[in-house]
């Protein structure tokens, strides 16, 4: 029963950080680049969602709504201002760039009066409720983040099948010269993976805050994400969800049978082996450059 | 406009190459020796912290601006060294002997890091470097019989020969020294075969793979000579501060070094000790500046992240070489004044290099 409870806690916990790192890998898979800047997105779409809800007084589903669309147009707007200008430059000034994003979205955010010093408590409807299966505790929030994961997976997943956008999304992550060829815009996909992956984040980021708090720095988490997409591999989106599982099990088990300390790192420990055992992680696929 | 005319193949590799060059380094080394004397002890004490900083950057210039191996996890490096020195002096061990110990096992531990480096490249390097930056910040903080955990550990003042090196201006010579010995150090290897191998890496692995270029080797010691100077770096450091405590070592840390190394303009030696001045000045400028902005702003504590933040983005979309590519931008103006063209420095246009070609 115990180590039941620690899964369920672990895969909650896991959601969430596959959330995150599903943002890295649409980014990734879309333009090659890796953003920094994920969890602090995923704080900004918390905070956006508070501050509806207290400063409106807006109930929390509309609230919420409005929070995934406004941080899906700030993550467009974000690509066309900032990112777009410098593709094809060397990765690591892109990665410099979402560093520094991420730094101005945190220094941001403790500039708004009355919200951003303080940590708040996004007060969700389901809130502190409990749910007794057997011997077994569900907290509805960890039960909800499960829910709402699989859901928007399941979302995810239809979209880049079925649909004319998602196909063309697709379509030019595998190649961006081919699918401009082919008549798909591709500029126009990548600011909208942006966008995407920012309406990921922010629906991360108020599932996590009833579990944490809301709080500046609440993004740090993001750096924990990095771990579930390398294991899930890079560029594959079932493996973020799966790798965000894996390091979410590992941390929650970490937590408990070993010994203080090691639960915040057996993240990166895990990462560090997966990468010398299988650099391209479990779903990653086995690529090499010929000349 | 200068025109060198070059008389025999040596004149291609020397550090000097004009009189301008020997005039104003000497001149920069001139005013740095007679510092002490002329400037105030504060401004003295940042004058130490820009010396110490730019042998790390130094360091991590070698590593990510030579040879394109970017690591985000350099503040382990820097704790290593200082850990080794804050423990080997507060045993009494003679202060160079300790210097070139804390060197020594960061350049280990820059060699461990290397293998899985070798394997992976990329994001996956970032990665890496990253896990291992908060694996070594957790060990500083649990391994209390050694680095006095989360309390920090106080470190005794440096001795050589009997002579107190502990004041201001003692250890001033000290950084100093090292300093210049590393950036000679530095400027010598980029000149030799091993340098340019480094460049041959960062420019294009499959290239220089096949000019017969051992990638796995020179990456090795690419990252060992970059963890040794962040080493070397964290002694003084640990020396300068005489308190360390492992949250001095964190991402934020790794993540300053890098926003040393990219501003002050990856791939010039230059760039360390401009990216050096920047990190210690800025913070002051930004309490200077508290007065003047309103206090929502002003108050904040997000306030410098912020200008960080915006200073990076600035940088890398708009003088992506740095505060050194601006120097040379003013220069080959006054070189060329007035014929300057507004594109001579334009950056082309290129596709983004793919790494998942098949």
């Amino acid at each position: 029963m115990q180590v039941l409870q620690l899964l369920l806690s672990g895969i909650a916990q896991g959601c969430i950080y596959g959330l995150i790192a599903l943002g890295f890998v649409l980014i990734y898979k879309a333009t090659e680049t890796v953003s920094f800047a994920q969890g602090e997105l995923m704080m900004l779409g918390a905070f956006f969602a508070f501050a509806a809800m207290s400063m409106f007084g807006m109930p929390f589903w509309l609230a919420a709504v409005l929070a995934v669309i406004a941080m899906g147009a700030f993550g467009v707007l974000l690509e066309l201002v900032v990112i777009r200008p410098i593709l094809g430059q060397p990765q690591f000034s892109i990665v410099m760039l979402t560093i520094g994003i991420g730094y101005v979205a945190r220094g941001v955010i403790t500039m708004v009066p009355g919200i951003g010093t303080d940590t708040h408590v996004l007060a969700v409807p389901y809130k502190d409720q409990v749910w007794k299966l057997g011997g077994l505790v569900v907290n509805v929030e960890q039960a909800v983040v499960i829910a709402a994961t699989a859901v928007l997976c399941g979302l995810l997943f239809a979209m880049f099948r079925y649909s004319k956008l998602g196909i063309a999304m697709q379509a030019s992550s595998q190649n961006q010269l081919a699918a401009y060829y082919m008549g798909i815009p591709v500029k126009r996909l990548n600011g909208l993976v942006w966008g995407l992956a920012a309406a990921v984040a922010a629906i991360a980021g108020m599932l996590l805050a009833p579990i944490t708090f809301v709080h500046a720095n609440m993004g740090l988490i993001g750096l924990k994400a990095f771990p579930a997409a390398v294991v899930g591999g890079f560029g594959s989106l079932p493996g973020a969800i799966v790798g965000g599982l894996v390091i979410g099990i590992v941390e929650s088990l970490a937590g408990f049978y070993l010994p203080e300390g090691v639960k915040d790192i057996a993240p990166y420990i895990v990462v560090l082996i997966m990468l010398m055992v299988k650099p391209n992680g479990l779903f990653g696929e086995k690529l090499r450059k010929k000349v | 406009m200068r025109f060198i005319f070059k008389t025999s193949y040596a004149q291609d590799i020397t550090l000097a190459r004009h009189g301008g060059h020997v005039f104003w380094y000497g001149l920069l080394g001139v005013l740095l020796v007679v510092a002490p004397w002329v400037v105030p002890e504060y401004w003295l004490a940042q004058l130490t912290f820009v010396l110490i900083y730019a042998i790390v950057g130094l360091g991590l210039m070698l590593l990510a601006g030579f040879t394109g191996q970017f690591s985000i996890g350099h503040a382990a490096f820097l704790g290593a060294g200082a850990y080794t020195q804050g423990v080997l002096a507060n045993m009494g061990v003679p202060f160079p002997v300790a210097l070139l110990a804390a060197a020594g096992l960061s350049a280990a531990v820059g060699v461990v890091v290397a293998l899985p480096a070798l394997r992976v490249k990329g994001i996956y390097l970032g990665i890496a470097t990253l896990s291992f930056g908060f694996i070594v910040e957790e060990v500083f903080a649990r391994w209390e019989s050694v680095t006095g955990g989360n309390a920090g550990l106080h470190v005794k003042a440096p001795h050589l020969f009997g002579v107190d090196l502990g004041s201001s201006e003692a250890f001033y010579f000290v950084c100093l020294v090292v300093a210049v010995l590393s950036t000679l150090g530095i400027l010598n290897l980029l000149r030799s075969t091993t340098g340019r191998a480094f460049v041959a890496i960062r420019d294009s692995e499959i290239s220089a793979q096949s000019m017969g270029i051992h990638l796995a080797r020179y990456k090795t010691l690419s990252f060992a000579i970059s963890a040794a100077l962040a080493g070397l770096g964290g002694a003084l450091y640990a020396h300068k501060l005489s308190f360390i405590s492992p949250d001095q070592f964190n991402i934020i840390q790794s993540i300053d070094l890098l926003l040393l190394v990219v501003i002050g303009g990856l791939g010039s030696v230059h760039g360390a000790f401009l990216g050096a001045i920047f990190l210690i000045s800025m913070p002051q400028l930004i309490s200077l500046s508290k007065g003047f902005l309103p206090d929502v702003i002003g108050q904040a504590p997000g306030l410098q992240g912020l200008v960080y933040g915006l200073v990076l983005i600035a940088f890398v979309m708009f003088e992506p070489l740095g505060l050194y590519g601006r120097w040379l931008k003013i220069r080959t103006y006054l070189q060329l004044f007035p014929f300057y063209r507004k594109g001579l420095f334009k950056r082309q246009k290129s596709f983004t290099k793919s790494d998942r070609l098949r």
